[in-house]
């Protein structure tokens, strides 16, 4: 027997994250299936769960900036870049450990975003997109003639963390660590948004003179929502940084920009989940294309070499198509067929 | 540093300028009457190049013909992408439309990459004479020059085209106020796919100019980029703004790139001293030159 509507009696259970016994578990398993997966898996396939992990990371940090508050960021890319060369610096010249430059990473990208932030007091929409793809060029020029910090064109050489000792070298120990990273960051994002920031985030978002006339102050989140964004862009940046252990600046050009912002408008704008799933689809894409043109390959070379001067243009394609037939992304539509099955096939 | 070396640097600039200034207004045709923020301009700039290049040099085609030709294929390209991508946008927040043209921008780079290759192509015959000409005491390539007052032809073309012609009433109109515009009997759909057509033929014969100067690659969209500086400097919504705009990014850029060569021995500086203009008149001045001030009441 299936109840419909919701059944709580208390404030506390109605504010709780996962409301259910059955999300509860599932949400435990899936983090147990996780914690399990790097054994089931090798080689490269692990090394793509590391990426997709970080990606995450990253893409929810631009949806807190874009998705909840409303403020649209082409310079994801570039600030991804801030926290990789600023943890690079640190732990490969300075000499400091890996815990000290990632939470570094993050703080100096932070005070970097809230900088680049500043012309969002004044521009909305448009003009603050291009104000921000203008940070996305100016920070890759400095990434590239700033050789004394970044090591221009040649980039820099980092280390993966160790404690007391060990060193976290292989991709298997390196996965869990950000995993555990990116475990806490995400549910600290899914609190922030049930908090007021959370909430004058959004209201920011939905109609930013309505949010100014209740006491909003405009000025105060923006800029604080530009700063936990690229907080979360620097953690993810040192973190991908130190998973290649080699940062220079083509990793962090404008493409990276363009993917992260594909992520969470294909995963869904102002979902956290979404974020996920949208940097799951974009991490593995690329993948599967290479996949599918090295399974052509040996009987349809032509077709293989379309495939490959394509690559950018499926991406391109895959973001209109969704832009047109699926504008909510992944997490709404699932929440669709979830609602669907929920009580079918009695649906009214 | 001497004056003339400092000359030929705005000259230069002035070039590159008209260019971008051909782009920009471009992007201020499509902005102005849809409220589309066209990020593939330069991609619309290369196709036309590339589309040029393939009937001149490809299939011998003179080169009259192969321009009117390609102004037809842009003009079809542009009726194609409102219908089929732009038209559904409508309505739809900011976002999804800048997200929109970068991803038609991808689709474009990775088409021509894919047709034509990545190395540089060179127009040939040359369609402009080669020999050197002297302005003011400073030798001047002819090629600079016509691409001045081409840019400036059709930058006054365009003028007059608003200002005079019912079409040009109707586009102004619609960019006014879409309701009003269509009480009055101005079919806004019709509106809309000219303006990306002339957007389109505007870019593409910029994409053929720039071609036959510096040769094509797979990196000219990059002049697109450069369009918002100009834009955002002359205003999003003015024309004038668009070409004056242009035309000081491509100055101010040359200028700066030469003295930064020159005393800071800092090279590179063409890349980004034009986003570092953007952001400063964003800063100071964010509607531009001769930017329509957007008021808000609640």
């Amino acid at each position: 027997m299936h109840y419909c509507g919701d059944y709580r009696t208390s404030y506390e259970k109605d504010a709780e994250i996962f409301q259910t016994p059955f999300v509860k578990a599932g949400m435990a398993l899936f983090f147990a299936f996780m914690l399990a997966v790097p054994y089931l898996i090798k080689g490269e396939y692990l090394w793509i769960l590391l990426q997709i992990v970080i990606a995450s990371i990253g893409a929810v940090g631009i949806n807190i900036l874009t998705g909840f508050t409303g403020q649209i960021s082409l310079g994801q890319g570039a600030f991804l870049g801030v926290g990789a060369y600023t943890s690079a610096y640190i732990t490969a010249k300075l000499g400091l450990s890996f815990w000290v430059g990632v939470p570094a990473a993050g703080v100096v990208t932070a005070l970097c975003g809230m900088v680049f932030g500043i012309p969002s007091l004044r521009l909305k929409g448009l003009y603050l997109a291009i104000a921000t793809l203008a940070s996305q060029f100016i920070l890759e020029w400095i990434f590239v003639r700033w050789e004394s910090v970044t090591g221009g064109s040649y980039g820099i050489t980092i280390p993966r963390p160790s404690i007391a000792g060990f060193t976290f070298a292989s991709d298997l120990s390196y996965y869990y660590i950000v995993l555990l990273i990116a475990a806490v960051m995400i549910l600290f994002a899914t609190n922030l948004m049930r908090t007021k920031t959370g909430r004058a985030f959004m209201a920011v978002r939905d109609h930013y003179i309505s949010a100014e006339i209740m006491g909003i102050s405009l000025y105060k989140y923006r800029l604080l929502s530009f700063g936990i964004s690229s907080f979360y862009a620097g953690v993810a940046g040192a973190l991908f940084g130190h998973s290649l252990k080699f940062v220079t600046s083509e990793q962090f050009n404008i493409e990276i920009s363009v993917i992260y912002l594909a992520m969470i408008i294909i995963g869904g704008l102002g979902s956290i989940i979404g974020s996920i799933y949208g940097a799951v689809f974009m991490i593995l894409l690329p993948k599967l294309l290479s996949a599918f043109t090295e399974m052509v390959g040996a009987d349809f070379p032509s077709i293989a070499r379309l495939a490959i001067a394509f690559e950018h243009g499926i991406f391109g394609l895959i973001i209109i198509l969704f832009l047109i037939f699926e504008p909510d992304g992944l997490a709404h539509r699932w929440k669709m067929i979830k609602a669907y099955w929920k009580l079918y096939p009695f649906s009214y | 540093m001497t004056t003339q070396y400092l000359m030929q640097l705005v000259i230069s600039g002035l070039v590159i300028g008209s260019i971008y200034s051909a782009v920009a207004l471009g992007f201020t045709i499509i902005y102005k009457a849809t409220r589309v923020v066209n990020f593939a301009q330069g991609e619309l700039l290369m196709v036309g190049a590339y589309v040029c290049y393939a009937f001149v040099v490809q299939m011998g085609v003179p080169f009259w013909a192969a321009l009117l030709l390609t102004i037809l294929f842009g003009m079809v390209l542009a009726l194609f992408l409102e219908r089929l991508i732009l038209r559904p946008m409508i309505g739809e927040p900011i976002i999804s439309i800048i997200m929109v043209t970068i991803g038609l921008a991808l689709v474009f780079r990775s088409i021509v990459s894919a047709i034509w290759g990545t190395e540089i192509l060179v127009y040939e015959p040359k369609l402009f004479p080669q020999q050197m000409i002297e302005i003011g005491g400073l030798p001047i390539s002819q090629e600079f020059v016509w691409c001045f007052v081409l840019s400036l032809f059709l930058l006054a073309v365009f003028s007059i085209f608003f200002k005079y012609s019912k079409a040009g009433v109707a586009m102004r109109a619609t960019a006014f106020n879409q309701q009003v515009a269509q009480s009055m009997g101005i079919s806004v759909k019709q509106i809309f796919a000219l303006s990306w057509v002339i957007s389109a033929v505007v870019s593409g014969i910029g994409g053929v100019l720039i071609g036959n100067i510096n040769g094509i690659n797979s990196s000219l969209y990059h002049f697109g980029l450069k369009v918002f500086p100009a834009t955002i400097l002359g205003g999003l919504d003015s024309i004038l703004g668009a070409a004056l705009g242009g035309l000081i990014v491509g100055i101010l850029e040359n200028l700066s790139d030469g003295i930064c060569k020159n005393y800071f021995d800092l090279s590179g500086v063409k890349e980004v001293a034009p986003f570092v203009f953007l952001v400063i008149i964003l800063m100071i001045k964010p509607y531009g030159l001769f930017g329509t001030k957007e008021i808000e009441r609640v």
